[in-house]
C-alpha cells in the first residue's frame, strides 16, 4: 500500500491549489486525476478571467493552468495521472491505474476536489448523437481542436452557455440561436452583448421542445414559454442544426463524498445536493475535506480560495502548521471568499455556505465520530 | 472537422499523426487526443447502441461520467472514449449493448 500525508483527488483549479498549499506547509501530497493531463477545466477556458490580480484577472484560463502546474511541481506535489479513484474507504483510497492495475493509497487526510458535471434537461430526442453538454463541446473545440458540427443551438444563457456560444463562433461554427427559459438572460451582460453584436439571437422565454433526426441531430424544434413556463401552443419553430448544446447548470460530483460517508444537504443556490462542510472545508468525516465545485457550484476564483483553505486546514490537522499560523492564513482566505460572495449572484451563495457550516456544527455536536455505517469496523 | 485556424489559439500545431482502425476502416488520428475526438473529426458520431432499443449514443458529457461514449477498444468493452487517449494501431469497434461488437453486414 502506498502512503502519503494528504491525498488530493482531482487536479482542477481547487485540487491544484489545495495540493500546493498543503505541500508548502511541509506535508507529503499525492494528487490523483483520471485524466491524461492535469488542470481540470482550466485548459479549455480560452477567455480572460475577470476579478482581481490574485485570481489571475486578465489571464486566459489555459495560461493559469500552466502556471499552477509549475507551482505544484516546484512545491514537490506528486501527480498521478490516468488514474481513477473508485472508492474511498475510511482513509484508504482505491485507484485503478491507466494500465488496469489496482493500487491502494493510505492518506492521513483526503481532499476531494472532484468537480462538477453538467445538468441536463430531458426532451424527445435528447439522447441522439449531436446533443451534448456545452462544456463537452467546449472541450472538443478548445482543447482538441475538433468542431462536432457546423450549426449549433445553445440551450441556456448562463455564463457557460454564453461563453461557449462565443467560443463556437471563434472556432468557425454558426450558432443559430440561444434559447433561455427565463424571461431574461442568465449570464453577464458583457458576454451576452458580444454575441448580440455577432448577430446571434438570444431568445428569452423559449426552450427546446424536441431534437429531430435519424441517427444524428438534424433539426431542433423550439417553443415559446408563457409566464408560468408552459409551452405556448402554435409558437413552435424549427431550426436546422447538427448540434444542440445543453448549458442548463452544473451539479457537484458526489460519488466520492457519498462513498466516504459525508453527510449532504440540498441547496439549490450551490447546484443541488452538496456535501456538508465547515469553515475549514472539512466534511462530516474527520480528516476528509472538499473544495471547488464539488463543495458547491461557484466560480474559478472561489474554487481557488476553497482549495487553499482546505489545503491549509489539512496541513494544520496533521501538525504541519501551528493553529496560530493556520489561523492567520485561513482568516485571510475567508475574507477573500466573503468578498467574492458579494453582489447579486454572490449573496445567495454566501447564505447557502453559511447554512452548510451551521449544519456541520449541528451534526458534529450530535455525532459520536467513527466510520460510515456501511463500513465494517 | 478540425479547427485549423483560431483567433486566440492560433494555427493548429503539427502534431504526430497515428493510424487507428474503426470498425475495420483505417482513419488518421492525432497521437494523445481522446478517441472520441478522433472519431468526431472523422465524421463518426455513433459510438454505441443501447442494449434493448438499439438506439444510437454518442459523445455527450466529455468528462468520463455519462457512459454514452463507451466503445470496444482493442477487445476491451466499456472504454470511455472521451477520456482515453489514442495510440498508434488501436482497434476500435462500435459497442452493441454492454459488450457486443457490431457485426459485418
Amino acid at each position: 500500500m502506498l502512503t502519503t500525508d494528504v491525498a488530493v483527488i482531482g487536479s482542477g483549479v481547487s485540487g491544484l491549489l489545495a495540493a500546493i498549499e498543503a505541500s508548502k506547509a511541509g506535508a507529503r501530497v499525492q494528487l490523483i486525476d483520471e485524466n491524461a493531463r492535469p488542470g481540470g477545466q482550466l485548459f479549455k477556458q480560452i477567455h480572460k478571467f475577470f476579478g482581481s490580480r490574485r485570481h489571475y484577472a486578465g489571464i486566459r484560463g489555459f495560461d493559469i493552468g500552466t502556471r499552477l502546474l509549475e507551482a505544484a511541481r516546484d512545491n514537490g506535489v506528486e501527480i498521478m495521472l490516468n488514474s481513477s479513484v473508485f472508492g474511498v474507504f475510511g482513509k484508504e483510497i482505491g485507484i485503478m491505474t491507466g494500465e488496469g492495475h489496482v493500487r491502494w493509497l493510505k492518506a492521513e487526510a483526503i481532499i476531494l476536489c472532484c468537480g462538477a458535471s453538467e445538468k441536463v434537461i430531458l426532451f424527445p430526442g435528447w439522447t441522439l448523437p449531436g446533443v451534448m453538454g456545452a462544456g463537452a463541446a467546449q472541450t472538443l473545440i478548445n482543447v482538441h481542436r475538433v468542431l462536432p458540427g457546423t450549426r449549433f443551438l445553445m440551450v441556456g444563457s448562463g455564463n457557460v452557455g454564453l461563453v461557449v456560444a462565443y467560443q463556437l463562433l471563434q472556432a468557425g461554427a454558426d450558432v443559430v440561436a440561444i434559447v433561455e427559459a427565463l424571461p431574461r438572460v442568465g449570464g453577464w451582460g458583457v458576454h451576452a452583448s458580444k454575441l448580440l453584436r455577432c448577430g446571434v439571437p438570444i431568445l428569452v422565454s423559449h426552450t427546446i421542445k424536441e431534437a429531430l433526426g435519424r441517427g444524428h441531430v438534424e433539426a431542433a424544434t423550439i417553443t415559446a414559454l408563457d409566464t408560468k413556463y408552459r409551452p405556448v401552443p402554435g409558437s413552435e419553430r424549427d431550426f436546422e442544426v447538427d448540434v444542440i448544446c445543453l448549458a442548463v447548470g452544473l451539479k457537484p460530483n458526489l460519488e466520492l463524498p457519498l462513498m466516504a460517508g459525508c453527510e449532504t444537504m440540498v441547496l439549490e443556490d450551490l447546484g443541488g445536493r452538496v456535501p456538508v462542510h465547515d469553515a475549514n472545508m472539512e466534511t462530516t468525516q474527520e480528516g476528509i475535506y472538499v473544495a471547488g465545485d464539488c463543495a458547491g457550484i461557484e466560480e474559478a476564483s472561489t474554487a481557488m480560495e476553497s482549495g487553499r483553505l482546505a489545503g491549509t486546514a489539512a496541513a494544520e490537522k496533521l501538525g504541519y502548521l501551528s493553529p496560530e499560523e493556520a489561523y492567520d492564513v485561513k482568516e485571510e482566505i475567508r475574507g477573500v471568499l466573503d468578498a467574492l460572495r458579494e453582489g447579486p449572484f454572490g449573496v445567495e451563495r454566501r447564505r447557502a455556505k453559511q447554512l452548510l457550516t451551521q449544519r456541520a456544527r449541528t451534526l458534529r455536536a450530535h455525532s459520536n465520530g467513527g466510520t460510515p455505517k456501511w463500513v465494517k469496523a | 472537422m478540425r479547427v485549423l485556424k483560431h483567433p486566440i489559439l492560433g494555427p493548429l500545431d503539427r502534431r504526430r499523426e497515428v493510424k487507428i482502425t474503426v470498425n475495420g476502416v483505417v482513419i488518421t488520428a492525432i497521437e494523445g487526443e481522446p478517441i472520441a475526438s478522433a472519431l468526431i473529426a472523422a465524421g463518426i458520431t455513433t459510438f454505441r447502441e443501447t442494449r434493448v432499443l438499439k438506439e444510437p449514443r454518442g459523445y455527450f458529457c466529455g468528462i468520463g461520467l455519462c457512459s454514452d461514449c463507451m466503445m470496444i477498444v482493442d477487445g476491451v468493452p466499456n472504454v470511455r472514449t472521451c477520456i482515453t487517449p489514442v495510440k498508434e494501431g488501436m482497434n476500435i469497434e462500435t459497442q452493441l449493448g454492454f459488450e457486443r461488437v457490431q457485426e459485418d453486414e
